[in-house]
């Protein structure tokens, strides 16, 4: 017996939907996309907003540093034990989707600790357009890019852009300082997406998140029905 | 045994989380004693001689049906790195996942349960071998490649090493890998006690050191 062997059940094999006690499990979104796209404000963005009426827990994937774990202490969005790092060996894409075993310990490792949660924000490293999460780790996830990363990145689609569930086009502000049409990037993502959403957001206000806000506080009730 | 399972297990892909760490190799390159592909031969000869055998044989004596928990302790006693041995445990302990969704045994079980935080990981791999219908040596042949593909696949994204130069390094230790692990098997006929307590100081200290690196690539 040692002392770092806490003494609860053991971990469920697979991702499924019930915790090894029977209870359901926190709802697990990710959230992927370009370096700089605005992923990790829009993760402390849904926190303030939601933190309120939901028990939130959020998992960081950086590429080198933890940088991003180091951004959600600093702003306070949530208490530091439902903050957890997750270390990817330069390979972010490797960790969310061809090999999610350290993902899938730091989520019930909160569920463990400080839960019961009801949502679990997974945040990629910023990769490439080709990033996308496993089902095994996540429910849903979302697509973060941006207005100044260039306005032909819907029409280029890729699987983020295409089969994300909720596509998000962050820093709407920015688009008459770069050149970007909006409405170019509307049209070229529903082209790519057909009925799947998308949000345009800012996040220079607090407001500015809300309909990100809303989509998750749908998938939620969905998962909890 | 199943030579094909062999191949599943020992793959480099099977998602156990082995791709985040470097074996120690993340800080040999940053103090320049790994500049190149020669380089790269010498720390992968010298980690399969220590550590790879340490942990080859622990491998092969829980394929071989020792006490897996006798075995842990065993794995504790023979790493002296407070980080390393949270490394350990988290590779088990991911592997032990990946192990109970591709070869369910009751063995890997009740190790799971007894070790809720993680095994040892080549505890862990020799159980799943067992699991796997796999033998003590194969067990053996397992860990000690981990040991030496771990920072080869790692080294070529520290340094852009060619990955051709990368893997012919692999390829030319294939005749002392055989022997590491033939060694290790021998040794896990024996009792726990016996088994190699080889280990690499410079490896043991460097990891102490990274584990508090502010900004790295590798997580060991």
């Amino acid at each position: 017996m040692h002392l770092d062997h806490a003494q609860h059940g053991p971990a469920a094999v697979s991702a499924d939907a019930a915790r090894p006690d029977g209870t359901r499990r926190a709802l697990r979104i990710g959230l992927g996309g370009p370096v700089g796209s605005g992923k990790t404000a829009t993760v402390a963005a849904l926190c303030r907003t939601l933190r309120d009426q939901l028990s939130i827990a959020v998992v960081t994937n950086d590429i080198y540093t933890r940088e991003d774990a180091a951004f959600l202490l600093r702003h306070a969005v949530l208490p530091p034990e439902r903050i957890q790092a997750v270390e990817t060996g330069a390979c972010p894409h490797t960790a969310i989707r061809d090999d999610i075993s350290a993902n899938l310990e730091a989520v019930e490792d909160l569920e463990d600790t400080v839960g019961p949660l009801d949502l679990i924000l997974v945040e990629s490293g910023g990769d490439n357009l080709t990033a996308t999460f496993s089902k095994g780790l996540v429910d849903a996830q979302i697509f973060v890019i941006d207005v100044a990363g260039g306005d032909d990145i819907p029409r280029k689609g890729g699987p983020g852009v295409t089969t994300s569930d909720l596509l998000v086009i962050n820093k709407t502000d920015l688009a008459p300082y770069v050149g970007s049409d909006l409405d170019r990037m509307a049209q070229d993502a529903a082209q790519q997406r057909g009925p799947l959403p998308v949000a345009f957001t800012s996040l220079t206000s607090e407001e500015g998140v809300g309909p990100v806000a809303d989509w998750v506080r749908g998938q939620l009730a969905a998962w909890t029905a | 045994m199943s030579r094909a399972a062999l191949l599943v297990l020992a793959d480099g892909r099977f998602p156990a989380g082995g791709h985040a760490h470097s074996g120690g190799a993340e800080p040999a390159v940053k103090e320049g004693r790994i500049r190149n592909a020669e380089d790269l031969a010498e720390f992968c000869r010298g980690r399969l001689h220590t550590t790879g055998l340490t942990a080859a044989a622990l491998a092969a004596a829980a394929a071989h049906g020792h006490d897996p928990l006798a075995l842990d302790e065993a794995a504790d006693a023979r790493t002296p790195s407070p980080a390393l041995r949270t490394v350990a445990r988290k590779l088990g302990r991911q592997l032990m996942r990946a192990a109970r969704a591709t070869w369910p045994s009751p063995e890997l079980a009740a190790l799971a349960r007894a070790r809720p935080r993680g095994a040892h990981q080549p505890v862990v791999l020799g159980l799943t071998a067992r699991a796997a219908g796999l033998g003590p040596e194969d067990a053996a042949h397992c860990v000690a490649y981990e040991t030496v593909s771990g920072p080869a696949t790692a080294v070529v994204r520290l340094l852009s090493l060619d990955p051709f130069e990368a893997t012919a390094v692999l390829a030319r230790l294939a005749p002392e890998l055989d022997r590491i692990a033939e060694q290790a098997t021998a040794a896990a006929h024996g009792t726990i006690d016996a088994l190699p307590a080889a280990c690499a100081p410079l490896l043991d200290i460097t990891a102490e050191a990274h584990a508090a690196w502010p900004v790295r690539l590798f997580a060991s």
